[in-house]
C-alpha cells in the first residue's frame, strides 16, 4: 500500500485547512488586509509626527494625576446592574489633561481639555471612561477622523493651518455642524473645575432585565460642594496667567484648587430617545432629554507620581457589567488607538531615555 | 501500515487522543494568531468582539496545553525513522521543545499583560480573572512585547513544523506524516 494512496480525504482536509490558515498568518503579516483603511497605528504615527515624545501619551500628553471616589447615589440601580452604580463609593483615579502629544504645551490656550476616570470595585466592576469638553465630534467614521487630523494639522515648514484645506474638509463634512456651532460659542474658563467633560460617544445601560438603554454622559462642576463655581470666567482670570508659569496655569490652578479643599463634579447622565442614533457621536441630543445624576466623582488629592496615571490607560471599552458599548465606530478606534499609544509609550520606559516628566 | 520505517517497537501512531489535540490545539493557536495580529490594527466595530474572544479562547489554550502535556507524559510515542540524519532528529525534538515553550508562553505572557495593564479578563458567563498584579507600566512593556515577539516566533515555528511535515508526507513517504493522521 503507497503512502500517497493511503491519505484519505479527510487527512488532506486536515492539512489542507492548516495550511490555509498558515497562509493566512503571513498574509495579515504582510498586511495584505486593510490596506485601504487607517489602522491604529496610522493614527498614532499621525498623532506623534516626526518627532515623538518619547514615553508620553501620543495624545494628551499634558496632564495632572489625580484621586478621589466616585460617590454613586443609585439613581441609576432600576436602569444598570453595574454595581459601581448602586449606592455607596468607589476609590478614583483621575486624570486633567489636555488635548496634544506634547507634554510641555502651554496649557490654557489649549482647544480641548479633558478629564479621564478609572474605577474599580472587582474583576467585573471595572470603569474608565476619557471626556473630552465639547459634547459631540466631528465626524463620525474613523477615516473621516483621520481626514479632519490632517486638514487641521498645521503645516510642518510654516507651523500655520491651510484654511482652504480646512474650509474644503467642512464643507465635505456636513455632519461637523454641530461641533462647529458648539465651537464658536465655546468660552474656555479659568480652571478645569469649570469645564464640562462629555463622554461624547454613547453607551448602554443594562438592567437586570436585560433592558437597554442609550445613554451619553458627562462632569458638570457640583455647585453645593464648590460655592460660585457656576461664575462665568475666562482664562484671563486663571492665577498664573500672568506669571512666568503661565504655561502650565490649568494645572497649577485644579492642583491649588484640590490642595484647599475637593474638586466635585456631578456625573450626569442623559437618557436617548428612540429616535436618538447612539452610532453617531456628531447630533447632540436634544436639551429635553431626561437627565440622572448618577453620583458625584469626588476629587480629593493630586497624585504626585505621575507613574500612577502612567500605568493606566483610560480605554473607553472598559466597562463594568451592566454597561455595553454603543455600535459607534469611533469607540472601537479610540480604543484601539489608546492600546497602540500605550503599547509604544511603554516599551519607551525600557529602551529609551523618556523626555521630562511635566 | 506495511511499508514504513517507523521503529517496529513503538507505536506507528500517535494514540487518537493526542492526535485529536494536536489538530485542535493548531487549529485553536492559528486562529489565535490571526484574530491577534488583526485585532491590534484593524479599526472594524467588530474587532472588541475578537479581542473579548481571543483572551478567552487564549486562556482555554493555556488550560489545553497543560492537559495536553500531562497526556502526552502518561503515552508511548512513535519514534522518529532510524534513517532519518541525526542532526534532523534533532532539529525535530528541538522545534516541538519549542512548540511547547511558546504555547505556554503564549497565553502567560497575554494574561500578565492585562494584568499589569490592570485589566481583568473576561472568560465566559459571569466568570472574570482578576489581575494578578497592581498595574505597572515597565511590567506592561515586558509582557505586551514579549507577547509579540513570541507570537512571530511561535508563526516561524510553525511553518518550518508544517513544512517538515509535509516533507515527510510527500517526499521521504516514511510514516511520520501518518503517524498524526487518521483512517
Ligand atoms: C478616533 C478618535 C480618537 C483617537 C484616534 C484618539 C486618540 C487618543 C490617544 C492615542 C490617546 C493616548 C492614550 C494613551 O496613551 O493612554 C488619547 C487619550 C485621550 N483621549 Fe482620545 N482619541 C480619539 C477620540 C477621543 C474622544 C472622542 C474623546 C472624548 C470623549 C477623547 C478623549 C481622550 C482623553 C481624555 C484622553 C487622555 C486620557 C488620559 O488622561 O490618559 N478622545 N486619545
Ligand atoms: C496561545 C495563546 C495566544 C496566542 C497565540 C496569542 C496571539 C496574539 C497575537 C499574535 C497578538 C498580536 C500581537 C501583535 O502583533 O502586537 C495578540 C495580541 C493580544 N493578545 Fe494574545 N494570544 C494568546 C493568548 C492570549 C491571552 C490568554 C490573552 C489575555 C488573557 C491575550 C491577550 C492579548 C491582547 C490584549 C492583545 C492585544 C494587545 C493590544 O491591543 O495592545 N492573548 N495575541
Amino acid at each position: 500500500m503507497s503512502q500517497r494512496r493511503s491519505f484519505s480525504a479527510m487527512n488532506y482536509a486536515l492539512i489542507g485547512l492548516a495550511l490555509v490558515g498558515l497562509l493566512l498568518i503571513w498574509l495579515t503579516l504582510l498586511g495584505v488586509f486593510g490596506r485601504q483603511h487607517v489602522s491604529a497605528q496610522t493614527f498614532v504615527d499621525f498623532q506623534q509626527g516626526d518627532e515623538p515624545h518619547l514615553g508620553f501619551r501620543r495624545a494628551h500628553a499634558k496632564g495632572v494625576c489625580v484621586a478621589g471616589e466616585f460617590v454613586s447615589s443609585g439613581a441609576l440601580a432600576d436602569y444598570s446592574t453595574a454595581e459601581l452604580l448602586q449606592q455607596g463609593v468607589t476609590p478614583m483615579l483621575g486624570r486633567f489633561s489636555i488635548g496634544g502629544g506634547n507634554p510641555t504645551a502651554p496649557d490654557l490656550t489649549s482647544p480641548v481639555r479633558s478629564f479621564a476616570f478609572s474605577l474599580d470595585a472587582g474583576a467585573n466592576q471595572q470603569w474608565r471612561s476619557a471626556m473630552n469638553t465639547p459634547p459631540v465630534m466631528a465626524v463620525a467614521t474613523p477615516d473621516a477622523f483621520f481626514a479632519q487630523l490632517n486638514a487641521l494639522a498645521p503645516n510642518p515648514h510654516t507651523g500655520e493651518r491651510d484654511g482652504e484645506k480646512i474650509a474644503a474638509f467642512f464643507a465635505a463634512h456636513p455632519e461637523t455642524q454641530a461641533f462647529r456651532q458648539w465651537s464658536a460659542s465655546y468660552q474656555p474658563s479659568a480652571s478645569f473645575a469649570q469645564e464640562n467633560f462629555h463622554s461624547i460617544n454613547a453607551f448602554y445601560l443594562v438592567n437586570a432585565d436585560g433592558k437597554q438603554q442609550a445613554v451619553r454622559w458627562h462632569l458638570k462642576a457640583n455647585t453645593e460642594a464648590m460655592p460660585g463655581i457656576e461664575q462665568p470666567s475666562s482664562v484671563a482670570d486663571n492665577p498664573y496667567a500672568q506669571s512666568e508659569q503661565a504655561n502650565d496655569a490649568l494645572g497649577l490652578e485644579i492642583a491649588d484648587r484640590i490642595r484647599e479643599r475637593p474638586v466635585v463634579f456631578d456625573l450626569v447622565f442623559t437618557f436617548a430617545d428612540p429616535s436618538d442614533d447612539a452610532s453617531d457621536p456628531t447630533v447632540a441630543w436634544p436639551s429635553s432629554r431626561r437627565h440622572v445624576i448618577a453620583g458625584q466623582i469626588v476629587i480629593e488629592r493630586v497624585v504626585d507620581s505621575p507613574s500612577v496615571c502612567d500605568a493606566v490607560n483610560f480605554d473607553p471599552l472598559i466597562l463594568p457589567t451592566g454597561m455595553r458599548p454603543s455600535e459607534d465606530a469611533i469607540l472601537r478606534a479610540r480604543s484601539a488607538a489608546y492600546a497602540e499609544s500605550y503599547r509604544r509609550r511603554a516599551r519607551e520606559q525600557i529602551f529609551h531615555h523618556s523626555d521630562t516628566t511635566p | 501500515m506495511s511499508h514504513t520505517e517507523l521503529d517496529r517497537n513503538s507505536p506507528t501512531q500517535y494514540p487518537l487522543s493526542m492526535r485529536l489535540m494536536h489538530w485542535g490545539m493548531a487549529a485553536l493557536i492559528i486562529a489565535l494568531l490571526i484574530v491577534g495580529l488583526s485585532m491590534v490594527a484593524s479599526l472594524q466595530t467588530w474587532q472588541p468582539t475578537l479581542l473579548t474572544w481571543h483572551k478567552a479562547f487564549g486562556v482555554l489554550a493555556a488550560i489545553l496545553v497543560i492537559a495536553r502535556l500531562i497526556n502526552r507524559v502518561r503515552h508511548q510515542q512513535p519514534q522518529l525513522p532510524s534513517s532519518l540524519p541525526k542532526w534532523q532528529q534533532l532539529a525535530a525534538r528541538g522545534s516541538h521543545v519549542l512548540l511547547y515553550t511558546l504555547m505556554i508562553l503564549m497565553p502567560v505572557s497575554g494574561y500578565l499583560m492585562q494584568s499589569a495593564a490592570g485589566r481583568s479578563v473576561y472568560l465566559f458567563a459571569d466568570i472574570w480573572l482578576p489581575p494578578a498584579l497592581a498595574p505597572n507600566l515597565t511590567l506592561y512593556a515586558v509582557f505586551r512585547e514579549l507577547h509579540a515577539y513570541s507570537a512571530l516566533v511561535l508563526v516561524g515555528v510553525i511553518s518550518v513544523h508544517a513544512l517538515a511535515a509535509l516533507h515527510h508526507g510527500f517526499v521521504r513517504r516514511d510514516g511520520v506524516l501518518k503517524s498524526m493522521l487518521f483512517k
